[in-house]
């Protein structure tokens, strides 16, 4: 592989003028070398406008309680598809995929409650069983003494089952799940997952297909506790056109699966990283509770949402014109030292440990967040009980991405 | 000092004074009682701090405002005397309040 040139990020980003700054570079996520770049824009620019980027300009919004206050601003905020929806890369427009994260109310609204019972009280205890018997297959098959990758055998195996799962569908067909996920969020390049629009199209047609089948059977037979059941028979989402299933497919495929991914590999590494902490939780096994919620913080599996502006505003200072790109960096407001004590170091117990970013607020916060925090939990519980220590024995690879901040490989051992 | 009744979703009662301002998310919080979450510290924007007021009381603590409304609409266990407990301040006049918790808090 090419290798890294060595740069002084600090002195980059100390210097840089402020208006060339450009946190966007999927490259700063890659090398993870975005924290100091970050921390300038919080102390000096918190609501910052970037007139050039591989993206186009946008603003970056930055310090934790501003973010807060453009997750409720939803009216002036839009999350619209048409605008250019979430994340801070525009599709082209006849590629555009309808889904409620990317409406406004009162559609999102609607759609949004078709599927909130997957996560209703019930319908979680009775998914705990079936994760912790996935959870403990996968960790018995696990091979001693030898260095694997944690990422794949561990983090895409459980979060892809747990999906399969929550569909529905047979378990031999769950990593297709992963396979539309990755091409969802994939930057189009040489060599990559997918090298153009027309191969993403390609893989979502396919899953529109596999889907269409599950939904002819389900949506003539007795309601069911599955994502396909319940949206073919919620009187909000039971006629929606084939590219809003397709859209609403593609946000609760790659919505419970990156990101529940990403935290399961972030875990692992973080406990590596701070061995005091590892050393803690091995001491005190109830400490699972409150590090769950510190590991989705650590890590932010989602490094940004974005919205646009609908009417020009005044927000903290900043006039923001109506048709900018608004992004809310989640990874900076999570390491925002004004709103989280020593937010660079992870830490098992923290008092407040669930007041953090990772999930976003107001109308949109992520619907699968206690589903997410119960599987981290459960695997948290079962490692424990089954293995004194897993060592991380390798630098950890990572994607090239502005929008999914993720880990693709890290070499694991555990002794035996 | 106005004292509040949480009852927790198995039954478990708790009295506890709370000052006049604080709200009644705070409360509970403030005493580390479970059964209330209050992810995002009280801005109305992540719906962890549900309760639902005794209907004997939904006159003086009001009804939600809009933004709590639409966080609300996707509590999974609202009912209609569902309120976000950040957004009731404790006052004189609540003296005696009675909220029971959700089964969870999503
Ligand atoms: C650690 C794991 C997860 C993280 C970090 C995460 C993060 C997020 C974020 C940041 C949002 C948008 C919030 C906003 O715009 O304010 C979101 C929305 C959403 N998430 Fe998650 N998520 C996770 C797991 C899941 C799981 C397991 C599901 C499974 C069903 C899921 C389903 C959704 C859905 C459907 C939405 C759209 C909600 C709406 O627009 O109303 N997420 N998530
Ligand atoms: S604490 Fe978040 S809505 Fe009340």
């Amino acid at each position: 592989m090419n290798a890294p040139v060595q740069l002084d990020h600090a002195e980059i980003a100390a210097t840089t003028p402020l208006d060339k700054l450009d946190v966007s570079d999927p490259a700063l996520f890659r090398d993870d070398v975005w924290y100091p770049y970050f921390r300038r824009l919080r102390r000096d620019a918190p609501v910052h406008y970037c007139a050039e980027s591989m993206f186009g300009p946008y603003w970056s919004i930055t310090t934790y309680k501003d973010i807060v206050q453009a997750e409720l601003a939803h009216k002036v905020f839009s999350s619209d598809s048409s605008l250019g929806g979430i994340t801070i890369r525009d599709r082209q427009k006849d590629l555009r995929l309808p889904m409620f994260i990317a409406m406004d109310p009162p559609r999102h609204d609607e759609q949004r409650k078709a599927v909130q019972p997957i996560v209703a009280p019930g319908n979680l205890a009775k998914l705990e069983h079936i994760i912790r018997a996935r959870v403990c297959e996968i960790l018995d098959e696990l091979p001693r003494n030898e260095t694997f990758n944690w990422v794949d055998k561990v983090s895409i195996e459980l979060t892809v089952s747990m999906l399969a799962t929550l569909f529905d569908l047979p378990q031999e067909d769950r990593r297709k799940l992963s396979y539309w996920s990755d091409c969802a969020t994939a930057l189009p390049m040489p060599g990559g997952i997918i090298e153009n629009e027309a191969q993403r199209e390609a893989a979502f047609a396919e899953m529109l297909a596999y889907f269409t089948t599950l939904w002819n059977a389900r949506v003539n037979a007795e309601p069911r506790p599955d994502l396909v059941s319940m949206l073919a028979h919620a009187p909000a989402t039971r006629d929606m056109s084939p590219r809003e299933f397709m859209g609403n497919l593609v946000l609760l495929i790659v919505g419970g699966n990156d990101t529940t991914r990403n935290s399961i590999s972030g875990g692992m590494l973080f406990l590596n990283q701070f061995p005091e902490e590892y050393a803690k939780l091995r001491a005190n096994p109830a400490l699972i509770e409150t590090m769950v919620p510190e590991i989705i913080r650590y890590q932010t599996p989602l490094s940004h949402m974005r919205r646009t502006a609908t009417a020009d505003v005044e927000f903290a200072g900043q006039k923001i014109r109506a048709g900018d790109k608004v992004v809310m960096w989640y990874i900076s407001g999570n390491r925002d030292d004004t709103a989280i004590e020593e937010p660079d170091r992870f830490i098992i117990d923290r008092p407040r440990p669930r007041q953090h970013l990772s999930f976003g607020f107001g109308i949109h916060r992520c619907v699968g967040n206690r589903l997410a925090e119960m599987q981290l939990k459960i695997l948290w519980e079962e490692i424990l009980k089954r293995f004194d220590r897993i060592e991380v024995v390798g630098p950890e690879q990572r994607v090239y991405s502005t929008f999914v901040h993720g880990i693709t490989e890290l070499p694991v051992r555990i002794p035996g | 000092m106005p004292s509040i009744t949480y009852i927790e979703h198995s039954g478990t009662e708790h009295r506890i004074e709370v000052p006049t301002g604080r709200s009644v998310m705070q409360g509970a919080v403030d005493n580390n009682l479970p059964g209330i979450d209050a992810d995002c510290g009280g801005e109305c924007a992540c719906a962890t701090c549900h309760v639902y007021v005794d209907p004997a009381w939904l006159a003086k603590t009001g009804t939600p405002g809009e933004q709590e409304a639409s966080m609300l609409n996707f509590a999974a266990t609202a009912e209609p005397n569902s309120r976000l407990s950040c957004q009731i301040e404790v006052s004189e006049a609540l003296d005696g309040l009675t909220v029971r918790l959700p089964e969870a808090q999503h």
